[in-house]
């Protein structure tokens, strides 16, 4: 009893901080956090050191130097007197432009596609099973590589398209040109009054949105339900055409012509954007199709027939039963998907398309040889928009979990 | 009234299914033109087919294996060429590997593939994964050359740590053995394998040629890269998962740190790390290879993703598991390895074998900052005036290679998740 009482008594003693479970954890913490530290501090020492042998201590000043170079695909306007700050903001536009029109074209093939691999017909889910295994199986870098090298060596020269014997020809009703420079696509020129056909269409996109608002509430009064879907379409596109033949057509196109040895006028996407951009689609459309597969192939199939049962008719069911239940599991791997398009846009570089890792990551750096300073930037983007969309997703995923009591 | 009932007094013989509604024609109706779209699917899908058809075998069928440049090809064959192939074999499988030692690689394939064996099929002899123990080694002495006695050194540090972790707990207690296993083989690594290695050898000259790794290229080096990769992100992915998993803050501030940083940034930039940035972080006057830093920075990437896979498979387990693990008294190290893991790991196969996929496809990055990968010398192959203007052959080559080895994980996968099925079915 005594002895009991007199351990007790003793309080704290250091080998209690290896022995004793409840300070433990603490001990490896704290080793663990100065082992930590140490290591950080041995590499940033090191970096310090080597980088003043060199003569080059830490600065971001290079970045509102002249770059000196040009950029072949702009969004905002630049030359080569602009700074290297914003060559590194063009970068970065051009690869959400990159990313932005992958997200897109992939998510329309990999719906499409995953949808076939479980229809009923066989051939058509045999062809789109080895759509994907073969997309899938093949790096991408390869497959941009590929795109481009295609292009380069199949596609007819600007100069294949003039004079009478032309073994070119434009398609289209001559409006869109393929080259191995790249495509030719006609340009929307604004004239005045154009602005008017702009807010009447934005007007009507609200428009949809309020009637879809009020359809609903009028469905859940009464019970009678409305054509919405043909209401809405008439919505989005009866007033804008109005407007635009009202307001006597006041967008026209400009059409790619030839002149000399090129082509102007129109819209120039560049072969390299192209071939990034198809690669990028189709080899994440195989990878979106999967997850709308197992999406759909996740609803039990009970759920269908329960719907059935109730006299629901097969395409609400799909409406109202299947999809909201499939988009819960499709839609995190989809934004994944996504993200992993936007670092893969990262592989501009192989074909010469200027996105960030392009500009920020080649020229500048080995411009100004700051590798320290250039590459920290470069990831610092990429984190940026990795990290804000996966706080999106967070908080999406919260929002459709289902609530468990 | 006369009885007009009438009643067959023998069985009418069985009668054959009506023709639509048997074999092909059947099974043709029921599957490829059940109803107005499906039969329209099907016409566009056997169009789609005949279209490709039509052009990849002729090209398939004449084509050439005999020719110097690819103007000579299209002369004999109209199909494809493959003479570049057949020119370029040797370079696109070992890269400039010194032609009189390409018995090392070949050996080291063969080797890796008996050193796999008992990793990933059961029923083989367990003994055989002491082999695939020491492969690793083998396969550096192998691959680079120098002297045996290096590899021999870094394997006594191992060794070193096995007999601190068997004999010392009786001598000294368990904790002070454990640390001494991770800090003697370090320091024998850090001090004295180097200078050991370099008397062994003055005594007993054991060497093969030495081999530079600017002369690695090709298939060998992707299979190099991606292998090392996957066998060493596996072990580091666990241990970051259970980091991330971890109740002691400061162990799981530091994984998730690392985890997101590794997850939010592109192979590839972390690649121009390892080609120029590496060696600012490393004392001055240190220079290593390219590509061990590339390994280095592939494993970082991979295990990353690794250990988010894995956090899912434990996070997906029952909590029941984990507190069955507790109330029989094991300790954190015997739960994790002998109840948790192994469930976890189950669940997660499909993720993890697609992360080597993901990781094999990812060594063509290598190319970007100059490594002579397959895509590496494509490039320098497209540029050669011989074969100037060649497309479909040399990357339908590469793409094919690539596709066996990824499409074999994926079957590989499938098979390992039936063995390992034990739910109710």
């Amino acid at each position: 009893m005594t002895a009991m009482t007199d351990q007790q008594k003793a309080g704290f003693r250091l080998s209690q901080l290896i022995y004793d479970t409840r300070y433990r954890s603490m001990t490896i913490q704290a080793v663990a956090l100065i082992l930590f530290m140490l290591g950080i501090a041995w590499l940033l020492s090191n970096a310090a050191q080597n980088l003043a042998a060199l003569g080059k201590p830490l600065s971001f000043g290079f970045l509102f130097e002249p770059s000196g170079y040009d950029i072949n695909q702009q969004l905002i306007e630049y030359d080569s007197q602009s700074s290297h700050g914003r060559a590194a903001i063009v970068g970065l536009l051009n690869t959400m432009l990159v990313a932005l029109m992958g997200c897109i074209t992939a998510t329309v093939i990999g719906v499409v596609i995953g949808v076939l691999r479980l229809s009923h017909n066989w051939i058509v889910a045999r062809l789109m099973t080895v759509y994907i295994e073969g997309f899938r199986n093949v790096p991408v870098l390869l497959w941009i590589v590929l795109f481009m090298a295609v292009f380069i060596e199949s596609l007819p020269q600007p100069r294949d398209f003039r004079g009478d014997d032309a073994t070119a020809s434009m398609v289209l009703s001559d409006s869109v040109a393929f080259t191995n420079r790249g495509f030719y696509i006609p340009r929307p020129e604004w004239h005045s009054g154009s602005m008017v056909v702009v807010i009447v269409f934005l007007l009507s996109l609200a428009g949809i949105w309020f009637f879809g608002r009020w359809a609903r509430k009028r469905q859940d009064a009464t019970g009678e339900i409305l054509p919405t879907f043909w209401i809405k379409l008439a919505i989005f596109v009866i007033p804008s055409v109005l407007a635009f033949f009202v307001m006597g057509q006041p967008i026209t196109l400009e059409y790619p012509a030839l002149k000399g040895f090129n082509f102007t006028g129109g819209i120039y996407m560049r072969n390299s954007l192209i071939a990034l951009w198809l690669a990028l689609s189709l080899y994440t459309a195989a990878f979106i199709a999967e997850a709308v597969r197992s999406g759909i192939q996740s609803v039990s199939h009970g759920q269908t027939e329960a719907a059935f049962a109730l006299g629901v008719r097969p395409g609400r069911t799909m409406q109202l039963v299947i999809l909201p239940q499939a988009l819960r599991v499709i839609i995190p791997p989809l934004i994944s998907q996504y993200l992993n398009l936007t670092k893969n846009s990262s592989l501009a570089i192989a074909v010469g398309y200027m996105d960030v890792t392009g500009t920020l990551g080649g020229i500048t750096l080995n411009q100004t040889g700051r590798e320290m300073e250039s590459l920290l930037l470069l990831m610092a983007c990429y984190l940026t928009i990795s990290l804000s969309v996966s706080a999106v997703m967070n908080w999406y995923n919260n929002a459709i979990k289902l609530k468990e009591r | 009234m006369a009885d007009l009932s009438y009643v067959r007094t023998q069985m009418v013989p069985q009668q054959d299914p009506p023709i639509t509604e048997t074999g092909a024609i059947k099974w043709a109706r029921e599957n490829l033109f059940s109803g107005v779209t499906n039969s329209v699917l099907t016409l566009l899908a056997l169009y789609f087919l005949y279209q490709v058809l039509h052009e990849v075998i002729p090209w398939l069928f004449f084509s050439t294996w005999n020719a110097n440049s690819l103007a000579e090809c299209r002369e004999i064959a109209e199909g494809g060429c493959w003479a570049v192939i057949r020119e370029r074999w040797p370079q696109l499988v070992f890269g400039f590997y010194p032609s009189e030692y390409y018995w090392r690689p070949v050996l080291t394939f063969v080797l890796m593939l008996v050193a796999l064996a008992p990793v990933l099929f059961n029923g083989l002899p367990r003994r055989m994964v002491w082999f695939s123990a020491l492969f690793p080694f083998l396969a550096f002495w192998l691959l680079w050359g120098g002297s045996l006695w290096l590899p021999v050194a870094v394997i006594a540090g191992f060794a070193l740590a096995a007999m601190s972790v068997i004999y010392l707990p009786a001598l000294t207690g368990t904790l002070l053995a454990t640390i001494v296993a991770f800090i003697a083989p370090v320091l024998w690594w850090l001090f004295l394998a180097a200078p050991v290695a370099s008397i062994l050898q003055a005594i007993l000259p054991l060497a093969i040629e030495p081999i530079e790794s600017a002369k690695f290229g090709g298939f060998m080096l992707s299979v190099t890269i991606g292998i090392t990769g996957i066998s060493l992100s596996l072990p580091i992915g666990i241990l970051l998962a259970l980091g991330r998993q971890s109740n002691l803050i400061a162990v799981k501030a530091i994984c998730v740190g690392f985890i997101e940083f590794i997850r939010g940034v592109p192979l590839i930039t972390l690649l121009f790390v390892a080609s120029t940035l590496l060696n600012y972080f490393l004392p001055p006057g240190t220079t290593f290879d390219i590509i061990l830093r590339v390994m280095i920075m592939v494993t970082l990437f991979s295990s990353a993703y690794m250990a988010e896979v894995i956090r899912g498979g434990l996070s997906a387990l029952p909590k029941g598991q984990y507190e069955a693990a507790d109330a029989l008294g094991l300790d954190y190290w015997k739960s994790m390895r002998l109840i948790i893991m192994p469930q976890a790991l189950k669940i997660t196969i499909p993720s993890i074998v697609s992360l080597f996929i993901g990781l094999f496809k990812d060594t063509t990055l290598v190319s970007i900052i100059g490594l002579l990968d397959p895509i590496g010398l494509s490039n320098a192959i497209r540029a050669d005036q011989d074969w100037n203007g060649i497309v479909w052959e040399l990357y339908g080559f590469i793409a094919l290679m690539f596709w066996i080895f990824c499409f074999s994980m994926s079957r590989y996968s499938m098979y390992l998740e039936r063995k390992l099925q034990t739910g109710h079915r």
